[in-house]
């Protein structure tokens, strides 16, 4: 008897240094991660010639607000070898793209969904495998053929061309797809006996049930659309439609030491700032969206 | 819901351009120049627009010059080319064997009437561009070639001459054991890897980078790059890195930003490297020729151009240009050629002064005396008399693009030790002719 | 799969789908099919000539020793970030699973890397690892390592492994810690009663628990790893030096854009389109069994 209770005791005591253990683990790794970003916007507020020469602080200098200014205004226009757009722009462009990309693909597989799982019609399943099947054929994998298509369609160069071909999803419809299919089929029959529509039914009743999911699903895609690197890359080579992530790799161009680290490193900030936000802003949809699409 | 959004995003890219009568004829050119470059060929293409009132050049910019030549490439097959478009040199060989994608300048010219003195040009930028009997082909515009760029101070701690920079490689490496023994971290380094000690190195001692004459022959070149004189400079450039008297600063002009900045005392780079030298380093420096290997025969002549130049093309693979069209790129082309154009650029961009007439000209006001060392790349493509031989006009193969980068990637791994130069150069050549022959079967008819 | 209550009508559900099928048809099928027709051309890069070559093309890649050393990087590449990624995030999730209070701030904490763009990634950690201005790079240079990631291909492929796993860490720790969540308090405690010491209690009962989860985020970290990094490297290495960080998809890059390779860049494409219907299938697969647990 004395026995169990010595080790309960030596058990508890373990949990104790155990959890104790966990909290320096936790902090230390919350440490490790946060740092690129403490660095970035330490960097950001100083002047060029301080990171040019490699001197880098570890604490806050005195010219972030003259750094975010000039990327924000001129993105640097003084640095050579680098495309003079204003951050300002990059951030509209990157906002509108991950917007329309997020919207779009919600929309558009909305409805699919819905067709798809409330009504029977010859070619309904096709239909299902052919989106279905587009899960396999990510567009970095055919980037190439695809621009084609682009430069035969004439979208290069468009908003359109940039956001249009992203917005198909299988992952989206399947999503819904599931979702449809746990509203109960008693909600569509009284539906029916009020002498509602499919039109109707839709706007009263599946679209306020899926509120939520379009939640979660709107913050994983505008991430998704803000992101985007070799889409806008080979697709827009007019500078007014330049996206911030796009943008601020051209700026580092192939990494040169003498590049406006400074105004490089505020650019960097601001193309991280959104999506971060709406990550830590949204997290509860955020998580629930990514562990409902991969499923 | 689904309509709004739809129309939304087409209303947002699809504002196409409407062209009423009477307005003048609109020349698309694209350009792969960053700022403030592009900003001053923009600025000659509105001075050309204000001169007249019967066309109009619309120049945009189009991201670097891969970049743009893949845009006019794809909008080529599209049915919807640029008239003009500014392609660097690597890609003449590509453009070149285009056949109707492109409108050559002599013929442009010859349709047109219109009068461009190439005698006058440069006869390494003339060469370049042109056909073995001398028919131009592109238009040439921003021409550089490669350079010693070297810091005084550098080589004054060293005991050195600041006013005499070796001419050989086998002085220059005792300068650079000098350097090195001064405390000089890092002696040399190269911009431009393959442009700098390949292709230049191989014209300035008059040896073959490929037969057929460098590819002005045929399509059917091979390289030739791993001849001893090349692999003697590799493993040598191989050696010094291991011995630390050379460093290799990256791809491309990656490399650039190593001498500015002091890090290194001598670079080889492109002779359009001055203004930024100009601009950022804190001490004095020089320029000077590319060096030689004392006792190879006929060493040294005449460097080659780096650069661009600007092509007209067809709109696409079943559309011509107007005549009225073609009247107007040939039109933008004789204001290139003006002196007063060629000396603005030359002067306040450091590429070089492409006529002959105007190198002259500002030569006798004493514009080189005042701006000591930017006659030196001039001197240096005029170098052993001006007359080209077959290893000095130029290099004309196809997909060379690639070939650059199949020549650096195995370069690099030299570096890094997993092959000797003999190995690199080896699988160089035989990697580079793989994308020949595919060139030259894609090119047949 | 389907309601037993439905509405009727053709014209409605066919409108409803169309704009996703115009925009599969469009967008997905037209460069698929696309890219398998013209694996088998060859063609100037003009479009003016081609050639229909059969398979020469798939067999030119096969053969060519550096298209197979860039298989070869792509796998260590892959397999070096998911096991840093999942071993990092497993290890966090197992911390912040025993840690009761603040675990939620703590997630807070470590999930955002997951909102930073792959390419801004890899631009923070060119800052860090520069080698002449950078904190890292110029620590490591002065502690005698030779640190230049531009000359030195390992150390090019760990800088874009550390990139690429930091930011796929945050990813898999929510996954972990949901699936820690979820296995039954008192089996743990069984077992703790049992006297089993803890890394023993994780191999032997947590970690078969949770396996499910490990196999589902293996396969996730590895199509990250293939399709998702071309940024990372486009921005830090551009497949350098030599070819020591270039991947399968950056290689389809390079062939397609740079080289104009139209032929050679759509075989490449073709092959990768098998490759990832097989990592479908897998995942597919496993999803199945998962199911009946």
């Amino acid at each position: 008897m004395a026995g169990t209770e010595a080790l309960a005791a030596a058990t508890r005591r373990r949990q104790r240094r155990g959890r104790a253990l966990a909290y320096a683990a936790l902090t230390i790794g919350v440490l490790v991660f946060a740092f690129p970003i403490w660095m970035t916007l330490v960097g950001s507020t100083h002047d060029v010639g301080t990171l040019g020469r490699g001197d880098v602080p570890l604490w806050f200098g005195p010219h972030g607000a003259e750094n975010y200014a000039t990327a924000w205004t001129t993105g640097g226009a003084g640095t050579r070898n680098t495309f003079v757009v204003p951050a300002s722009t990059m951030l509209l462009n990157s906002a509108l793209m991950a917007a329309l990309i997020a919207v779009g693909k919600i929309a558009i597989s909305l409805l699919s969904a819905y067709a798809v799982v409330f009504f029977a019609f010859p070619g309904r399943m096709l239909a299902f495998w052919l989106i279905f099947i587009t899960l396999m054929l990510p567009v970095e994998v055919r980037i190439i053929p695809t621009f084609e298509v682009m430069v035969d369609l004439r979208l290069t160069n468009t908003m359109a061309g940039l956001t249009v071909p992203l917005m198909a999803s299988a992952t989206a419809t399947l999503l819904f797809r599931q979702f449809f299919l746990t509203i109960p089929d008693e909600y569509v029959e009284a539906a029916k006996m009020d002498g509602a529509g499919p039109v109707r039914f839709f706007r009263d009743v599946a679209l306020p049930l899926s509120v939520t999911n379009i939640a979660a699903l709107f913050v994983i895609l505008f991430i998704y659309g803000w992101n985007q690197y070799l889409w806008p890359l080979l697709m827009v080579n007019d500078r007014t439609l330049e996206t911030i992530v796009v943008g601020l790799t051209k700026m580092i161009g192939t990494g040169d030491s003498q590049n406006e680290w400074n105004t490089i490193m505020a650019t960097a900030m601001m193309a991280l700032l959104p999506p971060v936000l709406v990550v830590v802003l949204m997290q509860r949809w955020f998580i629930k969206g990514l562990t409902e699409t991969e499923k | 819901m689904r309509r709004t959004i739809l129309a939304g995003a087409f209303a947002l890219g699809l504002a196409g351009p409407a062209t009423a009568q009477q307005q003048p004829v609109e020349i698309q050119f694209w350009h792969g120049l960053t700022q403030p470059l592009g900003g001053m060929l923009e600025q000659i293409a509105a001075d050309f627009n204000a001169s007249q009132n019967q066309y109009r050049v619309v120049a945009s910019f189009r991201g670097s010059y891969p970049e743009t030549m893949v845009a006019a490439i794809a909008a080529f097959r599209a049915g919807q080319a640029p008239h003009i478009v500014q392609m660097f040199e690597v890609g003449t060989g590509t453009m070149m064997a285009a056949g109707r994608a492109v409108k050559p300048v002599h013929e442009l010219l010859a349709e047109t009437g219109v009068q461009i003195p190439f005698d006058d040009y440069l006869p390494a930028v003339r060469g370049y561009y042109s056909l073995r009997d001398g028919r131009m082909m592109s238009m040439p515009f921003n021409s550089s070639t490669a350079v010693v760029f070297y810091n005084k101070d550098a080589f004054r701690r060293a005991g050195l001459d600041p006013e005499a920079f070796p001419q050989t490689w086998q002085a220059l490496e005792q300068a650079a054991r000098r350097l090195k023994a001064a405390g000089v971290e890092c002696p040399m380094t190269m911009a431009w890897p393959t442009w700098t000690q390949v292709e230049q190195f191989s014209a300035i001692h008059n040896i073959p980078l490929a037969t057929q004459g460098n590819g002005f022959g045929g399509l059917n070149a091979e390289l030739r790059i791993n001849n001893p004189l090349m692999v003697r400079h590799l493993q040598n450039l191989v050696d010094w890195q291991r011995e630390g008297l050379f460093r290799y600063g990256g791809r491309d002009g990656q490399g650039d930003a190593l001498f500015p900045n002091g890090t290194c005392a001598i670079i080889f780079g492109s002779s359009g490297l001055r203004a930024r030298i100009q601009r950022e380093a804190q001490f004095p420096w020089g320029v000077a020729m590319l060096p030689y290997y004392d006792g190879v025969a006929g060493a040294p002549i005449n460097s080659i151009i780096g650069g661009a130049s600007f092509w007209a093309m067809n709109r696409g693979p079943n559309a011509t240009r107007s005549a009225e069209e073609n009247r107007g790129i040939a039109q933008f082309f004789a204001w290139l050629a003006r002196p007063e154009v060629v000396r603005k650029w030359h002067v306040e961009t450091g590429f070089l002064p492409v006529r002959v007439s105007v190198f002259r000209a500002l030569e006798a006001e004493g514009f080189y005396r005042q701006n000591p060392g930017a006659d030196i790349p001039i001197n240096q493509l005029l170098r052993g008399g001006g007359q080209m031989t077959e290893n000095s006009m130029g290099i004309r193969l196809g997909g060379f693009v690639e070939i650059r980068t199949i020549i650096q990637e195995e370069m690099e791994r030299a570096f890094q030790g997993q092959q000797n130069a003999q190995q690199a150069l080896d699988n160089a050549v035989q990697r580079g002719n793989v994308v020949l022959r595919n060139f030259e079967r894609q090119n047949r008819q | 799969m389907q309601k037993k209550v439905i509405f009727r009508g053709v014209a409605l559900p066919v409108a409803l789908l169309l704009p996703q099928l115009v925009i599969t048809g469009i967008f997905f099928f037209w460069p698929a099919g696309q890219a398998i027709w013209s694996s088998f051309l060859r063609e100037d890069a003009f479009g003016l000539s081609r050639e229909f070559v059969w398979f020469e093309n798939f067999a030119d890649i096969l053969t060519d020793p550096n298209y197979l050393a860039v298989a070869w990087n792509t796998a260590i590449f892959s397999a070096a970030v998911a096991v840093l990624a999942m071993g990092v995030a497993l290890f966090l999730a197992v911390q912040a699973d025993k840690a009761i209070r603040g675990a939620t701030a703590y997630k807070t904490l470590l999930i955002w890397p997951y909102a930073v763009a792959p390419a801004v990634a890899a631009v923070l950690w060119l800052f860090l690892f520069h080698p002449q201005i950078g904190l890292f790079g110029r620590a490591l240079n002065a502690a005698g390592i030779a640190w230049d990631y531009k000359i030195n291909g390992g150390q090019a492929m760990t800088l874009v492994i550390i990139a690429a796993a930091w930011k796929q860490v945050s990813y898999n720790f929510i996954f972990f810690l949901a699936g820690l969540q979820s296995i039954p308090r008192n089996v743990l405690e069984a077992a703790a009663i049992d006297g089993a010491r803890p890394t023993r209690r994780f191999w032997t009962i947590v970690f078969p628990l949770i396996s499910p989860t490990t196999f589902f985020l293996l396969v996730v970290n590895l199509v990250y790893a293939f399709f998702d990094t071309f940024g990372i490297i486009h921005a830090l290495t551009q497949g350098g030096p030599g070819l020591a960080t270039t991947t399968l998809i950056y290689r389809v890059y390079v062939d397609g854009v740079q080289n104009l390779n139209f032929g050679s860049s759509a075989a490449q494409s073709v092959i990768l389109m098998a490759l990832v219907i097989a990592m479908t299938a897998v995942q597919f697969r496993f999803i199945e069994r998962k199911v009946h647990y």
